[in-house]
Formats: C-alpha cells, structure tokens, sequence
C-alpha cells in the first residue's frame, strides 16, 4: 500500500522533463551530434588536437629591438617587457595558443609558437610595431614620381586635376566606389605643390583661405618664397616613389608623430599613391578595441574600431574641422607603421568609432584588428632568426606520461567495475562518451581559435575524469539509497534523478564559475587552463543531462537491472536494502539474516 | 563491492558511523599542525621558481650529435637546476636553465662544451627573461581575487554564509598544504605547477559544495523536529556522503597516482612528477577537508546561531527527561536512528531496544515506513 503511494509520488516529484520522458530521444540526439561533430573532424583535416610547444616543438622567432635614430634609450628594460606583453597577447590573445614569448639578452625577444600555428601570420603579427596614427591629408599624387614635368596646365585644368585626383584619393580611401581604376593624371602636380606649400602655411595658422587657395586659385607669393623645411619636404614628396620598398621605409623611418609627414598608401585598385600628412591628431592609445567586420553596404572586410573616451573627443575635434575644408584637406588618412593604410574623406563630425577600409581580406582584416587591440609596439623589432624547435619534453616523456595515464585508467575502469558491476557500463560508457566529445571539440577548436593542448592540460584533462565521474557516482549513490529504502528501480531512477542533478548543477556551477572569472581576467596560460576548465565543466554537465540520465531511464526499464540481479550493481540484498514491509514481518531470517552473514 | 556497498546502506542509516563533528578538535589539531609545517616549509626552504617566473641563462650549441635527453642530464647535472632541452632547426640545442647568473652561466657553459664535445666559443649564452611575466602574474592574482569573492558571495546565496566561510578556509586550507609540500619537497615550480594548484582550487570548491549539498539538505527542516542537535544531522550527513567522496576521490585520485608515481617516479618524466605531484596532494587535500574541516566548521558556527541553541537546548532537554523515564537506552543510540524528523514516539521504542549491528525484524518497523522528507 505504501509502496504504491510511492510510485503515485514519483513522477511528481521527479518533475519529468523531456531529458525524462522521452529518454530514447535525448539519447539519439546526443548520439547523432556526436558523429556530426565527429565527421567534422574527419572533414576538416585535423584529427588530433593541436599539441602545445612542450609536447610538440614549433617555431621560434628572434626579434631584435632596433634602435630608432632620436630616441636613444629607447631599448630599456622596461620597454622590452611592454613589448613582450603586447607580443604575448598578439600571439596569445584567447590563451590558448600556447604560445610564449620572452626576453633574451638586452635588445632581443623570443617567440616560441607551436607547431602547425600559420607561421607568416604569426611572424606578421609579432613584427608589426602597429604605431597608428590619423592625420589631416595635406594633398595627395600618384605613387611614382613623374617621369616628365608636365606642361604648365591652365588654371581651370588645374582645378579640375586637383579635384579630380582628390575624388579618386577619397573613392581610394573608403573603398566605397568600384570604378575602374583609371590612371591618375599626373598634370596636376605643380598645382598640388603649390597647395602643399599653401596648406604647410595655413596649417600653422589656420584660415579658411587655406582651402580655397588649393581648390586652384594658388597665390603667387606662397609657391616663390617656401620656407627651408617646407621646400625639403616637397622635395622629398616630388621624388618619392612609393614602387619602391626601400624609398618607401626610408621616407617613413624616425618620423616624428608631430611633424608633417610624408607617406605612400595603396588606394582600392592597387595603386600606390603619396600623401603629405599634417601632425598626428589621433593616436593608437586612443583606440579602446578594434573588430574585423563585413561592411554592409559595400560587402568588404574593414576594421572597426572603437575609441576611448578621450579618444573620441579628439576624434570629433579633427573630423568637423574636417569637415568643413575643401578635397583633398578633408581627408584624414589612416596610418600605420608609416604607411596610409586608408583615407577617407569626411563630410561630418563623427565620433566614437571609426572604420578602416582598404583592400583587406577577411584575414588581413582580423589581423589587422588584433594588432590594434593590444596596441602599439614602444619599439620596433627586426626579425633576426626563425628556426624550428623540437618539443621541450622529450618523446620518452610524453611516452612515460601516457603509459601512466593509461595505467591510472585502467584502474579506474578497474575500480567502477568491482564496485558498480553492471551500473559500470553506464558510468563506462558516460565516460567514453565525455571523452570523445573532448577530443573531438579540442580538436576542432585548434584550427578554429588555435587552441592548443600542452601537458598541464592533458594533466587537467585527467582530473575532469574524477569531476565527471562524481556526478555519476552522485547520481548512483542516489539510486541506491532510493533502493535501500526499499524502493524498486524505476520509481528511484526518477527519485533519485532531481536531487542528484541539483547537486551536479550546485557544484559544476563553482567550477564553470572558476573557470569564467580566470578567463575574462587573467591572460596567457592561466586563461587558457580556465577554458580548458569551462569546457570539460560543460561537457560534464551535457553528458550528465543527455545521456547518462536517459541511459539509466532506459536501461532500468531492462530486466537485468529492474530484477536486482546481483551483477546489475543494483541488487538490494546487497545493497542492504529493506525489503518491503510486508515480507519483513513474515520471514525476518530469510531476508535480511543472510545478507548480514554473507556480508559480514 | 558489495561489502562497501553494504557499509554505504549502514553509514547512511546511521548504525555505523565516524563521529566527525564530535572529534573535530582532534582534525582541527592535525589541519593545522599540517599548515603550520607547511608555511614553516614555504619560509624556510621558500619555493624554487622556475625558469617561466624568474628567467635564467639560455644557451645555443652549434650543431652537435649529442641527443637532447644526454644534453638535458648533462645540463642539470652542471648547473643543479631543471633545464630545458630544444633541438633546434640548425641541428643544434637550445638549452635553457633556470635560476642562473652570469658567472656561473660561464661556469656551465665550460661543461656544456666539454660534456657535448663542441668549443666553447661556439656555444652562445644569454640570459632569458620569463615567460610567465609580471602581467601574467597580476592578472592571475586579480582572477583569483575576483573568483574568491564572487564564490563566496554565491555559496552565500546558494547556502548560507556559515557553509561560504567554511568552503573559503577549507580552500586556503588545501592550497597552503600544497604549496607546502612542494616547497619541502623542493620540486621546481613551473607553469605546469601553477595549473596543477588552480585545477585544485576547481576540485577543492567542487568537493565542499557536493557535500555542503547533502548538508544543506540533511538540515532542511531541522528546527521542526527535537530529536537531533545540528552537529549530529551534520555528521550524519558527512556519513550518508562517505560512500561517495570516497569513491568520488579514489576516481580522481587514481590516475593522478599513476602519473605521479608510475610516470614520475618509475618512468622518470620530470616535468610529470611537478604536476602530478600538486594535483595529488591537493586533490587529497581537498577531500579530506570538505569532511573533517569544513562540515565541522560550519557545525561549529550554526551552533552560534540562537535558535539553533535553543534547538540543542530542547533537545538535550528531551533526552535528560526521556532518561529520567527510564529509557536510556535511547539516548546514545538515538543518534544513529531513524532518518525523519516526525516525533513519533513509537518509532523509538522499537528502534531503542536493539544494538546498531544484528538488525532483527522490529528495527524495520520504522524503517520501511516512507515519508517524502527523508533524506
């Protein structure tokens, strides 16, 4: 009779959800997204994990910091450590990479990236100093120098030129048009250099007759009496050619953020163009965070990037003065490393972000993004060497790591099967399951994010079998108090069920807790052992849910378990259960007397 | 099995039993014995950082035919520290060794060229700074900082700040025990050590929370009934649970075991034994202390509170009356009987007059009665 009060109680108490009610179902479904994500695997080429340097050698890069002529002490301790930091997060920006990168000596830096990272990306990203700077667009011209000094064109001509020449530079920098690229005309390059000369003036005090004078109605005066350092700059200007990588870094080397710069930039179509560039408004240090994304309207990778606060005024301040000047002195140009990486003209105040657009693939732009995120290099680095490097534990150690693996497993498939018999093959069987997700997922994960396995995670992955092993012996010890009280195994099955999950949800929660705080906090290696920790957290709490629990629904609908056989693990005799009321008052002896002898 | 089994049916019906709240001074005494060692340890013999944290000399060998594991033996045996041994591209070795200055890098760059048969001018050192730099370590430290708070603000929540308390101090507990050891022991710390102790700070919180569960419901209604102090539902709990941390630490504990001593020691992988050595101790650690630190720290603290007073007080009082009766058998017992809280005072009388080891058929009477509330 209380039995069946019992059984009445039971599926209220175990509030059946789906996981529950429909156990076959829940099983498929973990089953068939176990071999999707299988056959990923086996699609994407990559069928083990990728192994950190420890265990699998790499890549090792030596930078030399280069010492840039005015900035003298500029290689100190100090700045090589900031460096290192940068580079770190660079190569290492989700933690997982298992990258390091340290100093050696005084003046160099050493990169260590695992092996089967794409190693022109990495040598990019390390050897990017990633100075960005916006500065005010003085005038523009084509890339290479003019092989013939054009005719004196009339004025009308040269207005139009200018003009023209500025429409092209703005289509070139926001890569917004997709016309045809046309040669850029060349005729207007007296007109341009009398601008400049104009524009060097009215830049150091500004009026508004600065914009209308290069518009094409250059005044006499300016172009005949340029003062020495102006004149040096044009010159530079006029015989710069930017086909040339050399002219191109020279140009670029040791100039100061302050100074009116000269620079070569590429516009959308490919075409080198050369640009002098007013004093640096905005820098690198003002953006808060940079993002690759797809531009809407024109469907190319830019990067976006946010800036800080200050940053955003100072931002605000140079686009509406901007903004209210005439081609090509709206234009601000976007530089990095010396080169104009875009110009955009602007027709407004604009604040907050900005967007870099160029001729950018989905990678360059990611890179690109990355790079701005962490900042600017204090120096700048040369590559001295890149060499491989075997793994820094040695072959026998990873060989003597698995052996003892293999052997701790092994007893422990040893230990669950003595003391669980049958119920083991579910706990086997969840295990099996938990591990196959995680290699497959960390398999996965190392083309997509890098992410790479070095032997404290393989450590920590060891230890994820007692964590997810305790919520099945959680979950069993449940069951089998249920039983003890006499209960028959369906009916505990789903007793027992809600209080075991809470408990896995409570504890699992202290330990994806753990593992989400260390990883939006820290950086390097800490923040890759928290995603580790997350994931194999997670996977726990997903087998546990998906196919543990509906394993044991079904299985405790099977004979060899309902029965209480005694290999089922589950056998109440043993378990030392009470037997029902009604026995127990008839043949005490026979039920309970034996199991004492037997077992005592 | 089935013997253990067996025992699991007994310990969760209270017939046999550890008195862990009862001798809790005596765990208390041994917990901090232990610690005091350890931070004795940690400030006499300090830690031996290792090349991540502190940098030290790295040196680069033409090309040479000697394997990098003779190299390694060669290095360490030199210089007295754990190296690090990379072939490099070149066909030549990159070996790094920690804690080294520059007259003694001259030193073992010596027998480094005698050891590996190349000149000595060939060989190039310089010192390397750490891997695992200061922004790595800060970071670290704020996470942690940042994790302890928001764990004791959620184990407040989840439970009550008593059991948040008890979790913290069980957690300091088992990290300063490991990092003990490690300093007597005199491994060297790398970044695999530092893993090791954050995996252990996961497992150690885990493990509290799992038996503060079975606490927390063990506890439910407990100023419902007369019939049991909190400390004595409290060491009920911990032996309901017994059957499960120790399945639960043997699981976890085995494989760690086979890295740290068939690996470590058998097999000599060195870098093995630096982190098998800290997950094994602290996973030991932890276990132990979620049972006979924690549970009883927070016994110790809800025997503070005033109505948890005032229900030992009732129920003391009950128990000097009852015996006043002439049921004394009851009393001592009594704590190992009956899973719910209802009085009910024929239940005692059946259950009082038996001995906790032959179960005859009265002792079911009570037993086999189902009432939702039990455990």
């Amino acid at each position: 009779m209380e039995r069946e009060n019992e059984k009445v109680a039971a599926p209220k108490k175990g509030r059946s959800h789906g996981a529950q009610s429909r156990p076959g179902r829940t099983l498929a479904f973990i089953l068939i997204a176990m071999v999707a994500l299988t056959g990923g695997m086996f699609l994407s080429g990559h069928t083990t994990p990728r192994l950190g340097i420890d265990l699998a050698g790499g890549t090792s890069i030596t930078l030399k910091a280069k010492s840039e002529p005015g900035q003298k002490n500029a290689v100190n301790q100090t700045n090589m450590n900031t460096a290192v930091s940068i580079i770190e997060r660079r190569v290492n920006g989700l933690g997982v990479t298992e990258s390091e990168v340290q100093t050696q000596g005084s003046d160099n830096i050493i990169v260590n990236i695992p092996k089967g990272t794409n190693e022109a990306q990495a040598r990019e990203q390390v050897g990017t100093t990633a100075q960005l700077y916006f500065r005010p667009v003085i005038t523009v011209a084509a890339g290479a120098p003019t092989p013939e000094p054009s005719a004196s064109p009339s004025g009308s001509d040269k207005g139009k030129a200018t003009d023209k020449a500025a429409d092209k530079a703005t289509d070139g920098g926001t890569g917004k048009a997709s016309s045809t690229p046309t040669p850029t005309p060349t005729a207007s390059q007296t007109s341009q250099g009398r601008a400049v000369t104009d524009a060097l003036k009215a830049d150091s005090s500004p009026t508004p007759s600065a914009s209308s004078s290069a518009s094409g109605k250059p005044t006499p005066s300016a172009s005949s009496t340029p003062d020495p350092a102006t004149a040096a700059l044009q010159k530079k200007f006029t015989d710069l050619d930017c086909t040339d990588k050399a002219a191109r870094s020279q140009v670029t080397s040791g100039v100061r953020p302050e100074d009116t710069a000269v620079a070569c930039g590429k516009n959308s179509s490919g075409q080198w163009e050369k640009y002098i560039l007013g004093p640096a408004e905005v820098n690198g240090k003002d953006v808060d965070k940079a993002q690759a994304t797809i531009n809407q309207q024109t469907g190319a990778w830019v990067v976006n990037m946010d800036f800080t606060g200050g940053g955003s005024k100072k931002f605000a301040k140079i686009t509406s003065k901007l903004s209210q000047q005439q081609p090509p002195m709206n234009q601000f140009a976007i530089v990095l490393d010396g080169d104009v990486v875009s110009a955009p003209s602007v027709s407004s105040t604009l604040s907050g972000s900005a967007e870099i657009s160029g001729s950018f693939d989905q990678q360059s732009a990611q890179d690109l993004a990355n790079v701005l995120s962490y900042g600017a290099l204090p120096l700048s680095f040369q590559e001295q060497s890149v060499t491989t490097v075997t793994a820094a534990l040695g072959g026998e150690q990873l060989h003597a790591g698995l052996i003892a693996g293999a052997i701790g497993l092994l007893l422990v498939v040893i230990y669950l099967v003595v003391y669980y018999r049958g119920l083991s093959l579910i706990a086997l069987a969840s295990l099996l399951v938990s591990a196959v997700l995680t290699y497959v997922i960390m398999t996965l994960l190392g083309p997509a994010i890098g992410f790479a396995l070095n032997l404290p995670a393989v450590c920590g992955a060891i230890v994820a079998i007692g964590i997810t092993a305790d919520s099945f012996i959680v979950f069993f010890e449940r069951i089998r108090d249920e039983i003890r009280e006499g209960r028959s195994l369906r009916p505990s099955v789903e007793r027992a069920w809600p209080r075991a999950r809470r408990t896995i949800l409570v504890s699992d929660f202290v330990s994806f807790l753990a593992a989400a705080v260390l990883f939006v906090v820290t950086v390097g290696k800490v923040q890759g052992f928290a995603f580790t920790l997350g994931l194999t957290t997670v996977l726990d709490v997903v087998v546990v849910f998906l196919f543990t629990k509906p394993l044991m629904t079904i299985l405790a609908r099977k004979k060899f378990f309902a029965s209480g056989h005694p290999w089922s693990g589950l056998d109440p005799k043993r378990l030392g259960a009470k037997p029902p009321l009604r026995r127990t008052r008839r043949a005490p002896g026979s039920s309970v007397g034996p199991v004492d002898t037997k077992e005592a | 099995m089935s013997k253990l089994g067996h025992l699991g049916a007994r310990l969760i019906r209270g017939e046999v039993g550890y008195d862990f709240i009862g001798k809790r001074k005596i765990w208390y005494g041994i917990s901090i014995l232990i610690t005091i060692t350890a931070i004795v340890g940690l400030a006499v013999r300090g830690l031996n950082m290792g090349i991540e944290f502190e940098g030290g000399a790295v040196f680069t060998t033409p090309k040479t035919s000697v394997s990098a594991g003779t190299a390694e033996r060669s290095a360490e045996a030199a210089s007295g520290h754990d190296a690090i041994v990379q072939e490099l591209g070149t066909g030549g070795l990159r070996i790094q060794i920690s804690g080294v200055d520059t007259a003694k890098s001259d030193q073992i760059k010596t027998e480094l060229a005698k050891d590996l048969n190349v000149p000595e001018a060939k060989i190039n050192a310089d010192l390397v700074g750490p891997s695992w730099g200061e922004t790595i370590a800060n970071k670290a430290w704020t996470g942690l900082i940042v994790f302890m708070i928001l764990v004791v603000i959620y184990l407040a929540i989840a439970f009550e700040w008593r059991m948040a308390i008890a979790a913290l101090v069980a957690l300091i507990h088992d990290i300063t025990i490991t990092v003990g050891i490690y300093a007597l022991v005199g491994f060297e710390v790398t970044t695999g050590t530092v893993i090791g102790l954050l995996t252990i700070l996961g497992y150690s919180l885990y493990d509290t929370v799992v038996v503060f569960d079975s606490l927390k419901e063990g506890t439910k209604d407990i100023t419902k009934q007369t019939r049991y102090t909190y400390s004595e539902i409290a060491n009920r709990s911990i032996n309901g649970t017994l059957v499960r941390s120790i399945n639960t630490t043997i699981v976890a504990l085995l494989p760690v075991a086979g890295l740290l001593f068939i690996g470590g020691g058998f097999l000599g992988a060195g870098m093995l034994n630096d982190i098998s050595l800290s997950l094994f101790v602290g996973l030991a650690a932890g276990a132990y202390s979620s049972i006979f630190i924690a549970t009883p720290l927070v016994a110790d603290l809800k025997e503070r509170d005033p109505q948890i007073k005032a229900l030992k007080k009732r129920v003391l009082a009950k128990r000097a009356a009852a015996a006043a009766k002439g049921e004394s058998a009851e009393a001592p017992e009594a704590q190992g009987e009956g899973d719910d809280f209802d009085d009910d005072p024929s239940d005692d009388e059946a259950a009082a007059v038996v001995g906790p080891r032959h179960q005859p058929a009265s002792r079911n009477r009570g037993r086999g009665r189902p009432s939702g509330k039990r455990r």
